[in-house]
């Protein structure tokens, strides 16, 4: 029988119930009121606020962030949880300061993705699905971005960046690694 | 990359080249903003869903439902409220019209969405983009201040009783919330699963309120709709398929892009060849998926020759589906082995893991790709996939499963000998079990 299970510990997500909510300026607090103030139910402005909130929580849903969440939307902690976990974008672990998403999909596969990616593990020494070390880079594949006829391409942040090419990539690099690029998290 | 039309004069692409295409004024410089005029001073809600019905408008989202029919299923004496929702969660692969549709004519889609409010008796309609598409969300943002200072959106639009609020609303990376009721699930802030129909959305949609999600495309079609007439716009193109259609084109072509065509453009062979700048590189034109990743791909020989014209029904006689419009074209460089596997692993990965067939279903067929892939394919295994994909087609509970299916179906019986490459001979040693032939 797993731990879960044990009377002591009748939670199995109790790592995960926060005991602190985070707190935000009141700047941010007026763009959340932005959001909510669109929908006849709070919940509709579930996704707007997580894309907040991993924002302002250095790039994930922690566990104050999800307190919040839950208080400000009037749900359940787990409704949190069961809504990050469905959207490739929510994170609920930390990533890089840059974000490397890079399309893998036919449109752009044919077009040489694979060579890009390869060219960013090389580079940044990451496998898709890794962090460096220091947090600064994340590489991923994700599926096509709607950026087909100008492929290939990634999207770093919210950013895109079309028509890659190795040396384009070693630009853009040395960029996030002196800071002159945004990460295009907003 | 090209945007433009040919074969037309451009209707939906008229205003995408200019400076300052995004703003209000060059917008109602050229032509912006009549048809809501025309529809608030002197058409009923009837009469603008008569003139849809006439246009032979049908939905650009890859169902290609008839958009006026669609609008009459909406309950006119419910009391409830009643919304308008525009899909934009683009993510069907090949597919990226819409983007460039709202990024270069934003104006375009609020007139046609305040269009189709009134036509519904709408006071509140909502553009779901897809979460990766942020740049557009802030460029929707902006084009809808700038129509509200013009007294174009909020309260007593152009001084009329009509009221209507235009809002965006972001999604966070599922494919699936392209489907429509798994766009309302997630509008309403849930997990975005599908939900059972019926009920319809049309009767009971956003918040068990009567709603019609319309596509993008769908909906700036309405503004040329209204001024031309029904009838007018439907003769651009054919009987049963009306107006102009927006193509997108990506892949080994050397004009990729996105095109404004007559529906039942003459011939696919010349549009790939001609107005796409053919094939790079001298290669040879070997397949094409032309309806986005979804539909049945094509091998040139069903195109080359063939005259195959571009609507509706041109695309289901030459074996495949206009779908959302996006043209994937292969040379003869891609091994359609590999190119299947590829959106298989996209199918996979976007199940939403609602009903069984098409999660575990998806899920096998990746591991058996995967596996032929790394040089254990076995004689009987393109059999094994198409019995897998039997028990998805027709069986799960949205059509993304079906989605997940027809690729597979047409590679293999289009291109058998990219699998059979695959599958013989056993290169490490193994045994199948099963003496033979492949019985594909
Ligand atoms: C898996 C799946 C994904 C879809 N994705 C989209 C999409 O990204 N954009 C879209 O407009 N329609 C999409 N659709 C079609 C919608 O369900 C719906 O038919 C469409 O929004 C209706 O609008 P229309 O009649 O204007 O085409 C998708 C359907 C399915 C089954
Ligand atoms: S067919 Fe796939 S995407 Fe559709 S409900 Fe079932 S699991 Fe979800
Ligand atoms: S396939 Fe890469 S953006 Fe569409």
């Amino acid at each position: 029988m797993s731990q879960q299970f044990l009377p002591d510990n009748p939670l199995p997500q109790e790592v995960r119930v926060p005991d602190e909510m985070a707190v935000f300026s009141p700047e941010v607090e007026a763009e959340i009121d932005r959001h909510l103030a669109k929908y006849p139910l709070k919940r509709s402005a579930i996704l707007p606020l997580m894309f907040i909130v991993q924002r302002e929580r250095a790039g994930f849903l922690d566990p104050p962030g999800v307190a919040y969440l839950a208080n400000r939307l009037g749900v359940r902690i787990m409704d949190i949880w069961e809504v990050a976990t469905f959207y490739s974008m929510i994170n609920t672990e930390p990533v890089g300061m840059y974000h490397l998403q890079i399309c893998r999909t036919l449109s752009c596969k044919i077009l040489g993705a694979g060579t890009i990616t390869e060219h960013c593990t090389r580079r940044l020494g990451i496998k898709p699905g890794e962090t460096t070390p220091d947090k600064i880079f994340s590489l991923s594949e994700v599926e096509c971005l709607g950026s087909c006829g100008t492929a290939p391409m990634m999207q770093i942040g919210f950013d895109y960046y079309e028509n890659l090419t190795t040396g384009k990539v070693d630009e853009l690099i040395e960029k996030c690694r002196s800071g002159e690029l945004s990460n295009g998290v907003r | 990359m090209f945007i433009g039309a040919i074969g037309c004069e451009p209707l939906q692409l008229r205003r995408v080249n200019l400076e300052n295409s995004r703003s209000i004024e060059t917008y109602r410089k050229n032509g912006g903003y009549e048809a809501l005029r025309k529809v608030l001073d002197r058409m009923s809600p009837d009469v603008v869903i008569g003139e849809v019905k006439k246009s032979a408008l049908r939905g650009r989202g890859g169902a290609g439902f008839p958009t006026g029919m669609k609008w009459g299923f909406v309950p006119k004496d419910s009391p409830k409220p009643k919304y308008v929702v525009c899909n934009a969660d683009e993510s069907e692969p090949g597919t990226f019209k819409d983007r460039y549709l709202m990024e270069r004519d934003p104006h375009m889609l609020i007139e046609g969405m305040l269009i189709a409010a009134y036509a519904l008796g709408s006071k509140a309609t909502y553009i779901y983009t897809r979460g990766e598409y942020r740049y557009l969300i802030e460029i929707m943002d902006r084009a809808i201040e700038e129509a509200r200072a013009a007294g174009l959106a909020g309260d007593k639009i152009l001084g009329t009783e009509f009221s209507c609020e235009i809002y965006t609303h972001t999604g966070a990376g599922a494919y699936i919330c392209g489907e429509e009721t798994a766009l309302l699930n997630s509008l309403e802030g849930l997990r975005g699963h599908p939900r059972m129909k019926p009920p319809f959305p049309a009767v009971a949609g956003l918040y068990g309120c009567p709603t019609v999600v319309n596509n993008v495309e769908t909906l700036t079609a309405v503004p040329d709709i209204i001024k031309m007439g029904g009838e007018a716009w439907q003769k651009l193109g054919t009987e049963k398929s009306g107006g102009t259609k927006v193509w997108s084109v990506s892949g080994h072509v050397n004009r990729p892009g996105v095109y404004e065509l007559p529906m039942g453009y003459e011939d696919m062979e010349k549009f790939i060849m001609e107005d796409c700048g053919g094939i790079p590189n001298g290669r040879q034109l070997k397949a094409v998926i032309p309806g986005g990743s979804s539909v049945y791909i094509m091998p040139a020989s069903d195109i080359v020759g063939k005259k195959v014209k571009m609507d509706y029904e041109g695309l289901v006689a030459a074996g495949s589906m206009v779908g959302s419009g996006g043209f994937i074209v292969m040379d003869d460089t891609v091994d359609i082995f590999e190119s299947t596997k590829n959106l298989t692993e996209f199918y996979k990965h976007e199940s939403c893991g609602w009903c069984t067939p098409c999660r575990e279903g998806t899920d096998w067929l990746v591991k058996v790709f995967k596996r032929i892939a790394r040089g254990e394919g076995r004689p009987d295994d393109a059999q094994l996939l198409l019995d897998i994909v039997d028990n998805i087609e027709g069986k799960s509970f949205c059509p993304l499963g079906d989605a997940a299916s027809w690729p597979i179906q047409s590679a293999i019986k289009k291109f058998p000998e990219d699998f059979k490459r695959h599958l013989l001979p056993l290169t490490n040693g193994k045994e199948s079990g099963k003496e033979g032939l492949p019985t594909i």
